[in-house]
């Protein structure tokens, strides 16, 4: 357990005509790559996405499981109504805000990540160039894109055989996985829904009560009712309150965790390219080989002195890619069962903290109905 | 289709009605087959008008409306308020959702679906509990009303061992549901247009045409939101299917979890809904007798001007004055029976909200006492791991 750093992402000052500019303060308390302890600064959202896009091309971060920068688009996977389309809306801006924080906080919790010069100046510097490849991630989103890159590895023509079944069996985990959480995360977007339904429907009611209470000539009822129709408004906040626990709890984990499947699957793909790429330059050194031979046979001295440099070079390359692709399944497997690791850190805790919502909820709820029994029972 | 037959023992009456030892009424067993429910009736009585002290007579839905009927349209009640009729039983609900299931069966893991099979089958039990109640509350008033329960078709109705849908077809015949529609048209228009001299049933009047609007709108809010509550209660099953597969730990928690919302959700039916639901009909039931009450004034307002006139005329003058003194009866006695109606009526209401209201509120308490119990104990699981 080595960490040490605090990250907190203050909220937005609200900016209706474009994209807020988005305070990010980290605390540190003792990593030394840090000049000071906390420090402060501010970045738009594409400047975010624009991280992912540095730390997704390099080849030192290949094989790892990069996180996913929140969609640009409102919508995403989720079907939730009202107030989540409406960018000017309160719900909108926390929902953005809590996700790009977890995606920084993923960040640096990755120990490769946290190390990477883009990472820190991300986090420090006063000022960052304005991002300009982030075209495809907003526009197609992550998923989009990561689906894409699959498919072309689909195409390959030719096919791996492995001794060692690791990478296939956990490919198919991953995979399997992924659409049970998308399962998952389709109905709990109805249960936040159905939620919200149920709050608008029991504020209607208690208004309704009230208004019979008013009706009432017997004037201990009459009371009652008034008391009903204030433990039904009382209700309707807890309802609201649950409603916000199922979505920025479990429904938001349960889409970043189909993200993140995404990206473990995106490793997997990054091995294939790897093994993809061994393979072609065999196939050239093979072909140049075979165009030496030929050369000898035709006498070409000059022709030929290439020809040995080109095989040189193209054994080079062969040894290479197979040290990338040796080295790369080392790391798939280091990063997916640090990802396992996390991700069970991470559902565990979320849940933890969704049921501890529910059970406040539900102690509160006891304390409305206690206060009320004795106003049905003073009915006479 | 299904049968289900079950021993309904321990049900809550909304009224305590049934106190009467001299004639005691319930339902102790039904029977579901298709559409229709059959109801056993039993009785236990020490009244000499029946044959036995104690007998049992199987009734369908449509027996009780005639029973009903039969009581509306004679003429000595006019004065009584007349217990609504039960509502017909509807099964549409788990029916079609049944349905639904049964064709998304291939699309759903076995749990998912015996889990959904199972809590369908809990709805279709709370619908017949749920009937069974009403039925037997509209025996009970007739039960411990005074005048109603001498009824000769009550105890027709009771004790009549054949088959009663042959005098219902008689009945339907002879009546044609004549009053009945008559009441239905424009009642509050007549009720609203009386020149009242009477203080009280002034007073009844607009407090009860007032009423009964805000309680109407408050049973169709309350359904509402019990529909909403139930909509939540299945996510869980859902949930909990699902989780299942994941083989996560929280599953069994979500499915009783979900447990406890759809009990939450049914028991706040049967409590609040259907109280609100049947006193909504209670107060129909009131305002029809201030309709008919309407109806003898304006009878004997048009008897007055008729004595008048044949007074004019010196015409017919013992025959006026006799229809006069008819009419004027008649609307006393009305006067003088629905006064002691509507304020038996009003304490009825009050005691009904009364249990009804501390009863809600106790099982309110103790679904979430056992939820906060639930919520603990898995939490501290988790934790502790």
């Amino acid at each position: 357990a080595q960490e040490t750093q605090l990250f907190s992402l203050v909220p937005a000052v609200r900016n209706p005509q474009k994209s807020s500019d988005l305070p990010v303060s980290s605390s540190s308390t003792s990593l030394p790559m840090f000049r000071n302890k906390t420090f402060s600064v501010r970045r738009r959202f594409s400047d975010f996405l624009g991280l992912y896009e540095k730390m997704s091309v390099k080849s030192s971060l290949h094989g790892c499981v990069i996180p996913p920068p929140p969609e640009k688009s409102v919508m995403g996977m989720t079907k939730v109504k009202v107030g989540k389309d409406d960018p000017s809306s309160a719900e909108f801006l926390e929902r953005r805000r809590a996700a790009l924080e977890r995606y920084l906080q993923r960040v640096v919790c990755h120990p490769l990540l946290l190390q990477d010069p883009d990472v820190r100046e991300f986090l420090e510097k006063e000022e960052l160039p304005r991002a300009v490849n982030t075209q495809a991630l907003s526009g197609a989103g992550f998923l989009k894109m990561i689906n894409k890159a699959s498919d072309a590895v689909n195409k390959m023509t030719i096919k791996m055989n492995e001794s060692d079944t690791w990478f296939e069996d956990k490919l198919q985990e991953v995979e399997s996985e992924e659409q049970q959480l998308r399962k998952l995360h389709a109905v709990v977007d109805s249960l936040v829904n159905h939620r919200k339904e149920l709050c608008g429907n029991t504020a209607v009611f208690a208004k309704s009560m009230a208004m019979l209470g008013n009706s009432e000539d017997n004037t201990a009822l009459s009371r009652a009712l008034s008391q009903l129709a204030e433990v039904e408004d009382k209700m309707e906040q807890l309802h609201q309150e649950q409603a916000a626990s199922d979505f920025f709890i479990f429904a938001e984990l349960l889409a970043d965790y189909i993200r993140l499947l995404g990206a473990v699957r995106g490793c997997f793909d990054q091995r294939m390219r790897a093994w993809q790429r061994w393979q072609e330059a065999q196939s050239t050194l093979q072909k140049k080989r075979e165009a030496e031979a030929k050369l000898l046979w035709a006498n070409k001295p000059d022709k030929l002195q290439q020809a040995k440099e080109e095989i040189t070079e193209w054994e080079a390359k062969v040894t290479q890619y197979e040290r990338d692709f040796d080295r790369i399944g080392v790391t798939v497997r280091k990063e997916v069962l640090r990802f396992e690791e996390e991700k069970a850190k991470d559902f565990k805790g979320q849940i933890v903290k969704y049921l501890e919502s529910m059970l406040q909820s539900q102690q509160r709820l006891i304390k409305f109905w206690e206060a009320f029994l004795p106003e049905a029972k003073a009915i006479a | 289709y299904r049968n289900l037959t079950h021993w309904l023992k321990t049900r809550s009456v909304s009224v305590d009605l049934n106190n009467d030892a001299s004639l005691l009424i319930d339902i102790p067993d039904a029977l579901c087959e298709r559409d229709k429910v059959k109801f056993t009736v039993h009785t236990k009585t020490t009244l000499s008008a029946f044959q036995k002290p104690e007998f049992s007579v199987p009734r369908q839905h449509e027996d009780f409306i005639w029973l009903h009927d039969t009581l509306v349209e004679t003429e000595d009640y006019a004065g009584l308020i007349i217990p609504p009729a039960p509502p017909k039983p509807d099964f549409e609900s788990p029916r079609e959702k049944m349905h639904k299931l049964g064709e998304g069966e291939a699309t759903m893991t076995k749990e998912e679906y015996n889990k959904m099979k199972q809590e369908l089958e809990a709805e279709y039990l709370a619908v017949f509990k749920k009937t069974v109640q009403v039925h037997e509350i509209f025996l009970q008033r007739l039960s411990s009303h005074a005048i109603l329960s001498k009824d000769r078709n009550f105890q027709i109705f009771l004790e009549y061992d054949q088959d009663l849908s042959v005098r219902r077809k008689n009945a339907k015949e002879m009546f044609g549901g004549f009053f009945k529609n008559m009441v239905k048209t424009a009642d509050e228009v007549i009720i609203s247009g009386i020149k009242e001299v009477d203080d009280f049933f002034e007073q009844e009047k607009t407090f009860l045409l007032d009423y009964y609007s805000k309680i109407k709108d408050s049973t169709a809010k309350a359904e509402k939101m019990t529909r909403s509550h139930k909509n939540v209660a299945d996510d869980y099953i859902h949930i909990s299917a699902t989780l299942n597969t994941l083989s996560a730990d929280d599953s069994t928690f979500y499915l009783r979890l979900y447990k406890v919302e759809g009990r939450v959700a049914s028991d706040q039916e049967l409590k609040l809904t259907e109280l609100l639901r049947y006193y909504m009909r209670d107060i129909q039931a009131a305002k029809d007798l201030l309709y008919r009450r309407a109806r003898a004034l304006a009878d004997y307002e048009h008897s007055n001007k008729a004595l008048d006139k044949a007074r004019l005329k010196s015409k017919d003058v013992p025959q006026a004055e006799e229809h006069q003194q008819q009419c004027l009866q008649k609307f006393d006695k009305l006067s003088e029976s629905g006064k002691r109606e509507l304020t038996s009526f009003k304490g009825r209401r009050v005691v009904a909200f009364r249990k009804n209201l501390i009863e809600m509120a106790e099982l309110e308490i103790k679904h979430a006492k056992n939820n906060v119990t639930l919520l603990q104990g898995c939490i501290d699981l988790l934790k502790s791991n």
